[in-house]
């Protein structure tokens, strides 16, 4: 376990631990209790369930009718919506936290919506599949063709992801528009983060999705 | 009309039922009925006070000890109290067994279900086809206006009279989603839940523009005599039939009437070359028309739709359409129809835009389904299934356990 060392994950149950994906439970440990919280493409609403679990006030949008019948059918306030056209109509300050948790990449606007979420939340979520992975690396580099993983499965030909990113190409994304990072985590092929205190580098090899806790830059 | 066929329409002759069953059930409705008398006005937006009046209403289920399982559900514009039972005067089947009913998603096992006839209205509640009391004449048109916030103080006063303070659920589409909106932003402490279905909170110039062509169809029949009419001892049904004619083709879509209709011929192969009901499309229409003059008022027809055209939430809060609901405690399910061109889904997200600016815990949904505006009365299972989740999930945060929820 010394690259794969798990986060001790507080308030969670073991039961919560296995029942849900571990990135929703690094996410959910990164909300305060008691919060207000936006999960944007909230697909099933299993995160939002979760903080709930958490006694946070949770809301969702999903672009998917499906996805919100679900979500309804779980007792979610959820909201059929796309983060590209939506995300204006939210006021300033309306959420603790915004959450975009594996969306980024389908997105149309990437460096909106992000900007977004940081008007609409004093805090921002963020994860996403790291295009940087060794894994997408080697597929494109030896097999010639566009990666694909257990995560990202589609072809490229049929694929709602239209801007993939690598963990170094999003913490650039962050500086240039002034977003400060609190605390920024990389996970493995299994979800698990990988150990801290790891050059950038090798995060943006080995790391299979990053997960960041942002916050506004110079603004309050 | 010289050279052409006979012109038999459905839609312009004397309705079979009709005037006798109806007007019993103006002032005597075979339902349950709330008289409000002179001590308790209701306060009209017009200036008026309306007294004395009553509210004719049909109850299913049963009301638990802690008097927090009551839905309310609000009829749409020729709607009325009988939700969920056979129609005193059609003989026909209540106008949403769909939804509510037993094993559906309002199912009076668990809940205690109230639809009361509105205001204005012609089956029991106190509207312009009632006894004016001062006169001992039919009101006509000396019925003071009444607007949507009036149907719904009077809706209140009835809760109030059934010894309800907190409505579990208000639950209505179109002129009744309207209803549903007016209750959260007028009474939000006293709706614990709310389903607004097809329906906005402002009525667009569009939809102005269609009842003004149906008010004018009723105003050109000559048999209206200014509002006249019971004067008279007959009604406006050729007005009114056309008035139904034009607001039923906007309750559908292109497709579902082509898909039910297409081009088809009714009961001939070839054109007669006249005006005669040719089209399978035409003689459902007139049949539409035909069978609403039964049930329906002509002038209850002016002024319910006037009191649609009048509704706007925003305009009664500054124009800020979030202000109406700041601070709303209430659950919320949006929802709408892809091919609802009366309300369209642009107004439900502007509504949900409001509610999410407003903080409010709201769900919404739009269903899939070329059935038009009229889909919210049909057999529509994706509808149905968000309707039962909804609510499934309000009782259980509202603590309605075992025999009123499961």
């Amino acid at each position: 376990m010394s690259v794969q060392e798990v986060l001790p994950l507080n308030g969670f149950t073991a039961e919560q631990s296995a029942h849900f994906r571990a990135d929703h439970l690094l996410v959910a440990e990164m909300v305060k209790p008691g919060s207000k919280v936006l999960d944007v493409g909230c697909g099933d609403g299993d995160l939002l369930q979760l903080l709930e679990t958490r006694g946070i006030d949770g809301r969702g949008i999903e672009l998917s009718r499906e996805g919100v019948n679900r979500c309804v059918a779980k007792g979610l306030a959820v909201v059929q919506g796309d983060a590209d056209t939506d995300l204006v109509n939210y006021p300033d300050d309306a959420f603790d936290y915004v959450i975009l948790s594996q969306t980024l990449q389908a997105t149309r606007q990437p460096r909106v919506v992000l900007e977004n979420l940081l008007r609409i939340g004093r805090r921002a979520i963020v994860s996403f599949p790291n295009f940087g992975f060794w894994k997408m690396r080697l597929q494109l580099l030896i097999g010639g063709h566009m990666p694909r993983t257990e995560n990202l499965p589609a072809t490229w030909y049929d694929t709602a992801n239209i801007h993939f990113c690598t963990i170094k190409d999003f913490v650039e994304l962050c500086d240039a528009i002034g977003v400060k990072m609190e605390r920024a985590e990389a996970l493995d092929l299994y979800g698990r983060p990988l150990r801290l205190r790891l050059p950038w580098w090798v995060w943006n090899m080995f790391g299979e999705q990053g997960v960041f806790l942002l916050s506004r830059g110079g603004r309050k | 009309m010289v050279g052409v066929k006979s012109v038999p329409s459905p839609a312009i002759s004397a309705p079979a039922i009709s005037a006798d069953d109806r007007s019993h059930e103006v002032d005597h409705p075979s339902s349950q009925v709330a008289k409000f008398g002179a001590d308790q006005p209701l306060r009209l937006d017009c200036g008026v006070d309306l007294s004395p009046f009553q509210i004719a209403y049909q109850t299913y289920g049963e009301l638990n000890p802690d008097r927090s399982n009551a839905v309310l559900i609000c009829h749409a514009l020729t709607g009325d109290q009988h939700v969920a039972n056979v129609h005193p005067v059609t003989g026909k089947p209540g106008w949403w067994e769909t939804l509510v009913g037993p094993g559906r998603p309002i199912d009076p096992k668990h809940y205690f279900i109230i639809c009361s006839n509105v205001i204005g209205g012609c089956m029991g509640s106190t509207g312009p086809a009632s006894i004016n009391p001062a006169t001992g004449k039919v009101w006509g048109l000396d019925f003071p206006v009444i607007t949507i916030p009036d149907m719904v103080r009077a809706q209140a006063m009835l809760i109030d009279r059934l010894g309800i303070d907190t409505l579990f659920a208000v639950v209505g589409g179109s002129m009744g989603g309207m209803q549903v909106l007016q209750w959260t932003a007028a009474y939000p402490a006293r709706v614990f839940s709310a389903l607004a279905i097809a329906c906005s909170t402002r009525h667009s110039a569009q939809n102005i523009a269609f009842h003004e062509l149906g008010r004018q169809a009723v105003m050109a029949d000559p048999d209206w005599h200014n509002g006249g009419y019971a004067d008279h001892g007959i009604h406006p049904h050729r007005g009114l039939a056309v008035a139904r004619m034009a607001a039923h083709i906007t309750y559908l879509s292109d497709a579902a009437l082509h898909r039910k209709f297409g081009r088809r011929m009714q009961d001939r192969e070839l054109p007669t070359f006249s005006f005669d009901a040719d089209f399978q499309v035409e003689s459902y229409l007139r049949y539409q028309g035909s069978s609403f003059v039964e049930r329906f008022d002509a002038n209850s027809y002016l002024y319910l739709t006037r009191a649609m055209d009048y509704f706007d939430i925003a305009a009664d809060h500054g124009g800020v359409l979030a202000k109406a609901f700041a601070g709303i405690q209430t659950r919320f399910c949006v929802v709408s129809f892809t091919s609802d061109w009366l309300f369209p889904t642009s107004e439900s997200r502007a509504l949900v835009h409001a509610l999410n600016a407003s903080s409010a815990r709201v769900s919404f949904a739009e269903i899939e389904t070329d059935r038009g505006h009229d889909a919210f009365l049909l057999d529509v299972p994706e509808f149905f299934d968000i309707s039962r989740a909804f609510l499934q999930s309000a009782g259980k945060a509202r603590g309605l356990t075992g025999k009123n929820n499961q």
